[in-house]
């Protein structure tokens, strides 16, 4: 098989294992008050690592890039006009402006 | 309300089979791998480590990192899910990020029709979009230039700002962040995303519990 054979087969097995996991193993039970109070902060937690890791990382170092600005400026268009859609096309729009400055 | 996310979840799609394309996937496993791992932060890392010249053991392990966190997303959705335990796992393949978080309901639990329903919107769009991407995504060019990697980012940034809502929130968003690049020299990617979740145990304090409690009580919730 393809490294690209192999990598697709990997990632379907681990996906769908890590994806059952939770719900096989937590289905139909009663919430206890602490697990749901950690739950409701989860997604801040994971959302904010996962745009700043991508803001901010350019592999094992830290770095101001153009995709920094571009990712800023996403921000702050669903900030002012709530659009997804405005927001992921200004952030292409203006990482591909400071890249070709 | 899953609707301009999956307009916007189609053109992170797009990106993917382009970059899929640039890592040397051809446009039929560029379209496989979007139909049956469903999982874009994974599938972006994994073919990023294929473009730099890395093993398919590499690439499956950055994406088993940043799909890591879907096993406390997965755990918190589970009491959701109705069903046996195989219909619950079945169920539990559905879920994406951006589902995720539109149907969770604020007290921990989910709308599980609107995850689902989500869900299947974002499933083809995602599928399709990675499609249009490798087949018609050379004809664009560099994808570099075209700020593509931005795309994916830029749509997370819009997930997070529906979760601000309270000052916890806020607070517990800011020490992940900090978490998360505090690791980015230290770590492999996707490690720093999971510890990061860790922040999310600031929800055991007592004030935490008593507001949970409080708002449960405040939606009749019977307990």
């Amino acid at each position: 098989m393809s490294t690209a054979a192999l990598t697709i087969a990997g990632c379907a097995v681990v996906t769908a294992a890590i994806k059952a996991a939770g719900p096989v193993a937590l289905g139909g039970r009663e919430l206890p008050t602490w697990f749901t109070s950690v739950v409701v902060l989860l997604s801040p937690a994971l959302l904010a690592a996962l745009v700043a890791t991508q803001a901010f990382a350019e592999g094992d170092r830290l770095a101001l890039d153009a995709d920094t600005a571009g990712i800023a400026a996403g921000g702050l268009v669903i900030w002012r006009t709530e659009s997804i859609v405005a927001c992921v096309v200004a952030a292409a729009a203006v990482t591909a402006l400071v890249r070709a400055l | 309300m899953g609707a301009p996310f999956a307009v916007a979840g189609c053109i992170l799609a797009m990106s993917f089979g382009i970059l899929a394309g640039e890592a040397g996937l051809t446009d039929v496993e560029a379209v496989i791998f979007s139909a049956i791992v469903f999982a874009g932060s994974a599938q972006f890392a994994s073919v990023s480590i294929i473009a730099g010249g890395g093993g398919a053991g590499a690439a499956v392990a950055a994406a088993t990192l940043m799909n890591s966190r879907f096993l406390p997303m997965s755990a918190a959705v589970g009491p959701s899910f109705s069903g046996g335990p195989l219909k619950r796992a079945a169920k539990g393949q559905t879920v994406v990020d951006a589902s995720w978080a539109l149907s969770s309901r604020g007290d921990g639990t989910f709308d599980e029709a609107l995850l689902l329903g989500a869900s299947a919107i974002a499933y083809f769009s995602w599928v399709t979009g990675t499609a249009v991407g490798a087949i018609w995504g050379d004809r664009l060019g560099d994808p570099d230039a075209l700020g593509l990697d931005a795309i994916f980012p830029a749509f997370f940034f819009g997930l997070l700002l529906n979760e601000l809502r309270s000052r916890r929130a806020r607070g517990v968003a800011a020490l992940g962040t900090a978490l998360a690049l505090a690791l980015v020299p230290f770590t492999p990617a996707g490690v720093p995303v999971l510890v990061a979740s860790l922040a999310s145990l600031a929800g055991l304090t007592r004030r935490a519990r008593a507001e949970v409690l409080e708002r449960q009580e405040a939606e009749g919730e019977p307990r």
